[in-house]
């Protein structure tokens, strides 16, 4: 592996906020526009050759998150620099280039490709926008690469001949064919079947050790990160709670909601503790945030400061950060 | 006497392209009090074998051979009218996948559930509603609820009302297909606890339809692995995770992501389902299989009791 200490992107003070459609009425009466606090100022790196996990519950910001540092949301505020440039300042050439160098692969194969595109135009699309010729030749290596082969054999047909796998591998060919350095990889095998997931997910290191991409993971889903990532990252509402190694965050969580999360996981053995749930209740709204901690509504350890203060992620343990009070040490 | 014993059941649908032979020959029992995970990957007839039970198969759906044994009789030769006043959600119910999302948005929630209560039981509106508040509560709702709209509810309460409305009957048996697949993981432990609790407390059987194994380790004592139409195993659970004899069965749980124990390594099972308006003759899992020759090839393998209770159907294991 080729996992250095390099960053290759930073996060910094990330912010995403959506503002929250008004009638005409509604818009005289209450004067304050009200947001919908997606990404509410969260940071980290991302290292040359590592895959980071961003977990959650569906609603948490973690794929906002990740349109926005591929620019394909613009932010509310903070900065991402790429190799140390500044991601927000670029100009449509910069950031023509910038898309070059960073790709996304989404959830869905069933909607990502265009049911009308032959493959082979599907994939050799991204080489015709930055106008790199040798076309048959690059997609045929990306094919190749993600275990279409023969390649030539899936030039000409559509994705509805096509498998769930099948298209998925389709669309990373699609990411892979500018050679990026970096991936956003939206939860990428939740739609798959479990025997076809893990030879998704072994492509994908397969690809990260043989180019040294580096991937933001997106998952909700503890148990494949555990399979996948180098370090991860649990958001709430907006958040980051806690980030660690993947090993020390699963063995060792310190934030009560990383605990419930991982509490919650069933396990494929019958012998293993039951999955429990530890915290009632559902994630609250995203416009109507709790006051201090977002997560005192339903932590079982939350006081008077939690309701008052929020905490910042400050690090414990050697790169182990968490955002709490009282951590659970 | 086994609650439900499935035997040689054959479902096929006709379709434009030809006919999908869903569920091609399957048996199952299992005992009352019993909770059973169904489990396989898409497209391999789960919900295709609840709707036999429930008889609800689409219009291009049939039933062509086989029996259902439901305490003895069997659910197919019971005549419409009679299946419907004295079986269907009065003794097997079902949970349907994504039910959650097809609660009517413009009645309120415990409208829905009395309505449904007052075609199977003479009882008056507020009878009915006493039920529903009743049922709410076992559910984990409070009953004042029952008068909200279906959008003031959340993923999770929404699901909690589906069980209480599969429960209305008081059926003895429950299909829950896919029940927590749409939730979020908390929400999900949550649901899983209340059917563990309902299980225990109303003595009910249960199949539970899922894709995801380990849903089934946290909530069953029994499990059946199905492919391609067919189950290919069936023990309890001790034996389906820990000494699994059906090769698909153990390509599945060895490379089956685990919040704990070992890091499991890739392994994944080469090829992909077949299509099942032509799947392949002999074993339908041999073009998969690393231990496959000629004779699975050729030869169908029965589903055989190769311990006490554990059934497999494979002529390598």
């Amino acid at each position: 592996m080729s996992k250095g200490l390099e960053t290759l992107i930073s996060i910094r003070n990330l912010k995403k906020w959506f503002p929250v459609r008004r009638g005409f009425f509604q818009a005289i009466l209450s004067g304050e526009q009200q947001y919908i606090k997606a990404v509410d100022n969260i940071s980290f790196d991302v290292r040359k050759g590592e895959i980071f996990g961003l977990a959650g519950e569906s609603g948490c910001g973690k794929t906002t998150t990740g349109k926005t540092i591929l620019r394909l949301l613009e932010p509310t505020g903070g900065k991402v620099y790429f190799e140390e440039q500044d991601v927000f300042s670029f100009g449509k050439r910069e950031l023509k280039e910038y898309r070059k160098k960073a790709q996304i692969i989404y959830q869905d194969p069933y909607e990502s490709l265009d049911p009308r595109m032959m493959i082979y135009n599907f994939v050799a699309e991204p080489l015709l926008i930055h106008k790199i010729g040798g076309l048959e030749e690059r997609v045929a290596d990306a094919l190749e690469r993600t275990e279409l082969t023969p390649p030539e054999e899936f030039f000409h047909r559509f994705p509805h001949e096509l498998s769930g796998g099948q298209r998925q591998r389709v669309a990373i060919a699609r990411a892979m064919i500018l050679n990026p350095e970096f991936i956003v990889a939206d939860e990428p095998v939740s739609m798959l079947d479990a025997s076809i997931r893990s030879s998704i997910l072994e492509l994908m290191f397969k690809l990260r050790d043989e180019l040294g991409i580096s991937y933001l993971y997106i998952t909700h889903d503890l148990a494949t990160a555990r399979q996948v990532c180098d370090r991860l990252a649990i958001m709430y509402l907006g958040k980051i709670m806690e980030q660690a190694s993947i090993d020390k965050l699963l063995a060792n969580p310190l934030h009560p909601y990383t605990q419930a999360l991982i509490a919650a996981v069933p396990v494929p053995d019958p012998t293993a503790e039951k999955s429990r749930a530890m915290i009632k209740g559902e994630v609250p709204s995203p416009i109507d945030l709790p006051k201090g901690c977002r997560f005192n509504t339903r932590c079982p350890y939350a006081n008077d400061r939690c309701i008052k203060e929020e905490p910042e992620l400050v690090e414990v343990d050697k790169d182990h950060y968490v955002a709490c009070y009282f951590p659970l040490i | 006497m086994s609650l439900l014993d499935i035997q040689d059941l054959k479902t096929y649908f006709t379709t434009g392209r030809g006919t999908v032979k869903a569920v091609d020959g399957i048996s199952l029992n299992l005992d009352e009090g019993d909770s059973l995970g169904l489990a396989g990957e898409s497209g391999c007839g789960k919900t295709t074998t609840a709707l036999s039970i429930m008889r609800l198969l689409p219009s291009n759906g049939q039933v062509l051979s086989g029996k259902i044994l439901f305490k003895g009789i069997d659910l197919l030769e019971v005549e419409e009218e009679k299946f419907r006043r004295n079986y269907r959600w009065k003794q097997v119910s079902i949970i349907f996948q994504g039910a959650m999302n097809a609660l009517n948005p413009v009645f309120r929630v415990g409208d829905q559930i009395t309505q449904a209560i007052r075609i199977h039981e003479e009882i008056t509106k507020d009878d009915a509603w006493s039920k529903v508040e009743e049922l709410f509560s076992l559910v984990g709702i409070n009953p004042k609820r029952a008068r909200d709209y279906p959008h003031e509810f959340s993923g999770g309460m929404k699901q909690r009302a589906m069980i209480a409305l599969a429960l209305a009957c008081n059926p003895a048996f429950v299909i829950a297909d896919e029940p927590v697949t749409a939730l979020d993981v908390i929400v999900q432990a949550q649901i899983l606890e209340l059917m563990r609790g309902l299980r225990q407390k109303l003595g009910l059987s249960m199949i539970m339809i899922t894709h995801d194994l380990s849903v089934i380790a946290d909530t069953c004592n029994k499990a059946a692995i199905m492919y391609a139409g067919r189950i290919v195993e069936q023990a309890d659970i001790m034996t389906i995770f820990k000494h699994p004899r059906h090769p698909y069965s153990q390509g599945l749980l060895a490379n089956y992501p685990s919040i704990k124990g070992e890091i499991k390594k890739f392994a994944p099972i080469s090829g992909r389902p077949p299509n099942l308006i032509s799947p392949p003759p002999g074993c339908r899992f041999h073009p998969r299989c690393p231990y496959a020759d000629e004779v699975c090839k050729r030869e169908r393998p029965k589903i055989v009791e190769v311990a006490r209770g554990h059934y497999v159907a494979c002529l390598k294991a």
